[in-house]
């Protein structure tokens, strides 16, 4: 069970949250003014990547809150967990 | 008790005997023997049979790595059964039966023993490669004969009546594994003031310290230092001593699985006490010291009873006073071997002879043979075994000499009752290996030792390829101290030290020379799963390359095995017959659990009553009392019909069902999700929202409401009124109550973030009332004050607040049946009182309560959907004529965009229609498919599915709902619902059966 540190509570075990996804997927501000590609690809296309990823959790069963986290897929490592709306934080090179 | 049982035996209490049975046997043992120790003691060596021949198989080992000896004892009766327990691990007690497996008649006489002389039918991959035609045989005929004659055991003959238990703990440092090297850890970390869980699989703490030979005082130095670190540790307050518990799996982020045994050993367990215990531990630092495991040696004839590892024989000798033989062979794979072989001897135990097997000069220990010979063993140098003799129980082994160009030529055959095998020790990485850390080949040592780790911990000692107890002891103060530097405190200085002669484990894996090019039979390299030298060299010669391959198709490695005590020798011979290195071919990935764990403390608590919360609802008891049949949705407990006596369902259905049309009913809507939507940006929220517009909704006015998810499909439903300019209460599906709270507060804290909006779940807050039928006015009229319930001031759709009986009511005019409606919500508190009220008030209208299913053939008389019933995720508002709430002024809400994707409004989409049988009596089955021609042969060409399908009381026939391509075209159209008796002719209609104009609404 992962150890997750929600940026308002703090380390709470994997139980308590949900998963969202991947993160910084912004919905198109005017949806009729972008083509039934750019549509697909908001709504379908994700990354999956081996190493770091940016993905939504959120805290469903302690503040109910949504943040991101930055996490190695390769080894579910947290690498920061930041609130929803901030960008996420300069990692020092690519291998944590 | 028998000449077996020698002097000594540090675990053993002589002044406590124990009888137990074995395979309805009686014997004797002593306390603190194991099954395994108190067989032998009584001279039983045949414990089981193979799994796939068959063979008569005896003790391999005395620990957890015991592939051969599983049994299964019954404590009771048969739900009390546990297979496939290894014998080594179970600890006697008063009353004790066990059973071998996998015989039939019994253990001396397997019927089964015959695949053994068919052995040559059965290589391996034999069931993929023979069962393979006729194809409809393979259910009818061979499977089920397989799994009658293999399999590992029988499962438990009941429900477990046992109970288990679970808990979470947390620690800075925890240490796995009891021996040398775990204890000096946990000292040093306890010392220096950390919070400590020290865990073993064994009753007896000490691992190898409790193999020492003793001294002429009667005791080792190992067993004296053990001795005094068990005080020190018994006395740490800070430290929590978990013996018989297996650390099974390693979890992320250093969350470890352990199963406490916790009355498996006690003739009388206390009533009440689990049986075993889930420790989910999450330790800021862990200490992995699981030792090492010494690998058999592979030869022919290597899996007779009477051939054991080596060390085994120290243990069975040294803890419980138990000779496994009195004229013993011992193969030297490495020096251990001659301190075994010495530890024996001095026992007063005959060595035939050590026959050392290794070929590499510079292998050889001199001082080790020097030290044998001094004591008049005869020792054979650069030795191979051909093969070996004896049928239960082996009584003779034929040695050969390896000459320098590598061929063997025979050097006699020696008697014997015991063959000591010892090929080297294989650190026991599992754990770590679990964890991802990293391996690292160690071609000196012929072993995988622990290289970088992923998660804060470190192997110690024999586990990561150190030799000896003072290595132990000291490896582990050091990580010990590491650990609890690692959780900020300040390492206590601490040491240990232990004098005893020490042998080095180092061998080399792989199967011993053999004379000529051929491979011989019976070479066991995993004894478990009866995989030999040439079932590896087989798999190679037909193609498998990778281990993951091999390991499948030969099943090496595989089951509870795992690989402890043939993993690295299927390696080394894979390696060898395919000119690879070893760290090329790779290891297969270690699974967890190390040992295998119950089914019990994976469930824990969660049985029966307590699998999963139960949802009632206010009115629950007044159901109750009136007879009603429940059924659960999702979690909820809701009245599914009303029984009168005598009645049948679809009798008190039917009642039900007339009552609502012709004069009144009540149903408990309670379980309808609730969430209320309040502040500044409400409007602006539920626009964004939901398809319909929320602009022109007036105060005290209700709407119905279709949510989408951005993928333009229907993922909700309900009624939404608001209740002040700022305030919606918004219902959803019963199922769906959760997830749209959370939809919601997705788009509220992540993309509407301009909106102050709050939500409320209300869903337990309000009992709900639903009154329906042409007389449902008057029966709640006597009972409602502050609110006129005519038709011009609260029309259909309308919303009033005031009381009934004296309690806060929110009223809603609303209708799932079609006909005059109305839901009363009342505190949750209120709901029993308010239902009693109510029925009471309609008892001169003959008021009925109905239950949901005949609320679900009202609403589909009607044509109202079910979100999740007739629709599943992929339809659109218009697929289920939907079109006409959606607020087409709107810019944007969620799923619009996708509205206009080509593939939405291409034609060929599935649309909800009605369903009429040419046969009124005929009910179709739902989720039955639709035809548009009779006769089609499979594979059909399907247009359409039912989704909804019930006798109409009100149509005096069958009815039905339906999702079919192109539907609402069809109209009028005759199609086709196959079914195993034929086709099934159905007319295609509207959706609405009954009263299409809506009057009966408005009355
Ligand atoms: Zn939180």
């Amino acid at each position: 069970m992962l150890l997750i540190h929600c940026p308002y509570c703090g380390d709470r075990p994997e139980l308590e949250f949900s998963y969202g996804g991947q993160a910084h997927i912004a919905r198109p501000s005017k949806p009729e003014s972008v083509t039934a590609d750019q549509w697909v690809e908001f709504l379908y296309l994700r990354s999956n990547p081996r190493g770091v990823h940016a993905e939504r959790w959120r805290h469903v069963r302690g503040c109910a809150r949504y943040f991101n986290a930055l996490r190695d897929t390769r080894t579910d490592r947290f690498i920061a967990t930041y609130k929803a709306g901030e960008a996420p934080p300069q990692q020092s090179g690519s291998t944590p | 008790m028998s000449e077996c049982r020698g002097k000594g035996g540090v675990l053993i209490n002589r002044n406590l005997v124990v009888n137990f049975s074995f395979d309805g046997r009686s014997y004797s043992g002593f306390a603190g023997d194991t099954l395994a120790s108190a067989l032998l003691a009584n001279g039983v060596h045949l414990l089981g049979r193979s799994f796939k021949y068959h063979r008569p198989r005896g003790l391999l080992a005395a620990g957890s790595e015991e592939p051969n000896a599983l049994v299964t004892v019954v404590r009771g009766n048969e739900a009390r059964s546990v297979p496939n327990l290894r014998a080594t691990q179970v600890e006697i007690y008063a009353g004790l039966v066990a059973h071998s497996q996998n015989r039939w008649p019994s253990l001396g006489f397997d019927v089964g023993a015959v695949n053994d002389w068919l052995s040559p039918l059965f290589p391996a991959g034999f069931y993929y490669k023979t069962f393979m035609w006729p194809r409809f045989a393979w259910h009818r005929w061979y499977e089920p004969r397989i799994r009658a004659a293999a399999g590992l055991g029988r499962a438990p003959g009941g429900p477990d009546p046992d109970s288990y238990a679970q808990c979470y703990a947390h620690c800075d440092v925890l240490v796995v594994g009891a021996g040398a090297g775990g204890i000096a850890a946990a000292l040093a970390a306890a010392g220096s003031g950390a919070r400590v869980i020290l865990c073993d699989e064994n009753g007896a703490l000490g691992g190898s310290l409790l193999d020492e030979r003793a001294n002429s005082q009667g005791g080792s130095d190992a067993a004296i230092w053990l001795r005094t670190a068990l005080t020190q540790l018994a006395a740490l307050p800070n430290l929590t001593l978990l013996p018989r518990t297996t650390a099974f799996g390693y979890f992320p982020h250093n969350m470890l699985g352990l199963c406490e045994r916790i009355t498996d050993h006690l003739a009388t367990p206390a009533a009440g006490v689990p049986r075993e215990r889930l420790w989910q531990v999450r330790a800021r630092e862990v200490v992995l010291a699981t030792g090492a495991i010494e690998r058999p040696l592979v030869f022919p004839g290597n899996d007779r009873p009477g051939v054991m590892l080596a060390s085994a024989a120290r243990t069975y000798l040294h803890r419980y006073g138990v000779r496994v033989g009195s004229r013993v062979v011992v193969l030297a794979g490495c020096d251990a071997a001659y301190g075994v072989a010495l530890d024996l001897h001095a026992g007063g135990i005959g060595i035939e002879a050590i026959a050392d097997v290794r070929t590499g000069a510079h292998l050889v220990a001199p001082a080790a043979i020097a030290a044998a010979r001094a004591e008049k063993i005869r020792v054979v140098e650069r030795a191979t075994v051909l093969g070996t003799s004896g049928r239960l129980r082996v009584n003779s082994v034929s040695l050969g000499v390896v000459a320098a160009d590598g061929s063997v030529s025979n050097a006699g055959t020696l008697p014997c009752d015991a063959l000591l095998m010892s090929g080297g020790f294989t650190p026991s990485v599992h754990l770590h290996s679990q964890s991802r850390g990293q391996l690292q080949w160690q071609a000196d040592a012929g072993v995988f030792v622990p290289a970088a780790a992923a998660e804060n911990e470190r192997s110690v000692g024999a586990a990561r390829g150190l030799e000896g107890l003072q290595q132990a002891l000291e490896d582990g103060t050091q990580a010990g101290l590491t650990a609890a530097k690692a959780c900020g405190l300040t390492p206590h200085a601490y040491s240990a030290r232990i004098a005893v002669q020490e042998y080095s484990t180092r061998g080399a894996p792989g199967a011993l020379a053999q004379p000529g090019a051929r491979t011989p039979a019976k070479a066991f390299v995993d004894w478990q799963n009866d995989v030999t030298t040439r079932d590896l060299q087989l798999a190679m010669r037909e193609g498998f390359y990778s281990i993951e391959h091999i390991k499948r198709y030969t099943t090496t490695g595989m089951a509870t095995d795992q690989g402890k005590t043939s993993g690295l020798n299927a390696l080394a011979i894979i390696a060898g017959s395919s000119a690879r290195q070893v760290p090329e071919v790779g290891l297969t990935t270690f699974r967890m659990p190390y040992t295998p764990v119950s089914f019990g403390i994976l469930a824990g608590y969660d049985r029966g009553d307590q699998f999963d919360p139960v949802r009632r609802t206010p009115m629950h008891a007044c159901a109750e009392n009136l007879g009603a049949v429940f059924e659960d949705v999702g979690m909820w407990k809701r009245a599914w019909y009303f029984p009168q006596r005598g009645e049948d369902m679809h009798q008190a259905v039917a009642r039900e069902c007339r009552a609502v049309r012709t004069g009144c009913g009540m149903f408990d809507a309670s379980t309808l999700g609730k969430i209320e939507v309040v502040g500044p940006g409400a409007v602006e929220f539920m626009n964004r929202l939901y398809v319909n517009s929320w602009n022109g909704l007036a105060v005290g006015r209700s709407r119905y409401g279709v949510l989408l998810r951005d993928d333009g499909f229907v993922y909700d439903d309900g009624v939404v009124a608001r209740l002040a300019d700022e305030r919606f209460h918004v219902t959803t599906t019963t199922g769906g109550a959760a997830r749209v709270l959370g939809m919601m507060e997705d788009y509220r804290q992540t993309e509407w973030t301009d909106l102050k909006v709050w939500l409320t779940s209300t869903t337990e807050q309000w009992a709900v009332i639903a009154v329906q039928g042409p007389r449902a006015r008057e029966v709640i009229a006597p009972l409602i004050e502050g609110c006129d319930l005519s038709a011009a001031a609260l029309p259909h759709m309308a919303v009033a607040r005031g009381t009934i009986c004296g309690a806060p009511m929110l009223l809603f005019r609303v209708s799932f049946t079609g006909e005059l409606g109305f839901e009363i919500n009342v505190p949750a508190d209120y709901g029993a009182a308010i239902w009693e009220a109510v029925r009471a008030a309609g008892q001169k209208y003959d008021i009925v309560p109905y239950g949901t299913e005949a609320m679900h053939v009202l609403r589909a008389e009607k044509g109202y959907i079910i979100v999740g019933q007739e629709t599943d995720g992929t339809c659109t508002p218009d697929d289920v004529g939907l079109s006409w709430a959606i607020g087409k002024s709107k810019p944007d809400f969620v799923g619009k965009r996708s509205l206009s994707r080509p593939a939405m409004l291409a034609s060929g989409r599935k649309q909800l229609v009605g369903l009429l049988t040419a046969d009124p009596h005929v009910l179709l089955d739902e989720g039955a498919q639709v035809t548009a021609t009779a006769g089609q042969v499979a594979p059909m060409k399907l247009i359409g599915h039912v989704t909804s399908s019930y006798r109409s009381e009100a149509l005096g026939r069958s009815i039905a709902l339906a999702m079919v391509v192109d539907g609402r075209a069809r109209q009028g159209q005759t199609l086709y619902v196959p079914m195993p008796g034929g086709d099934l002719p159905v007319q295609v209609t509207a959706p609405v059966f009954y009263d299409p104009q809506g009057a009966r609404l408005n009355g």
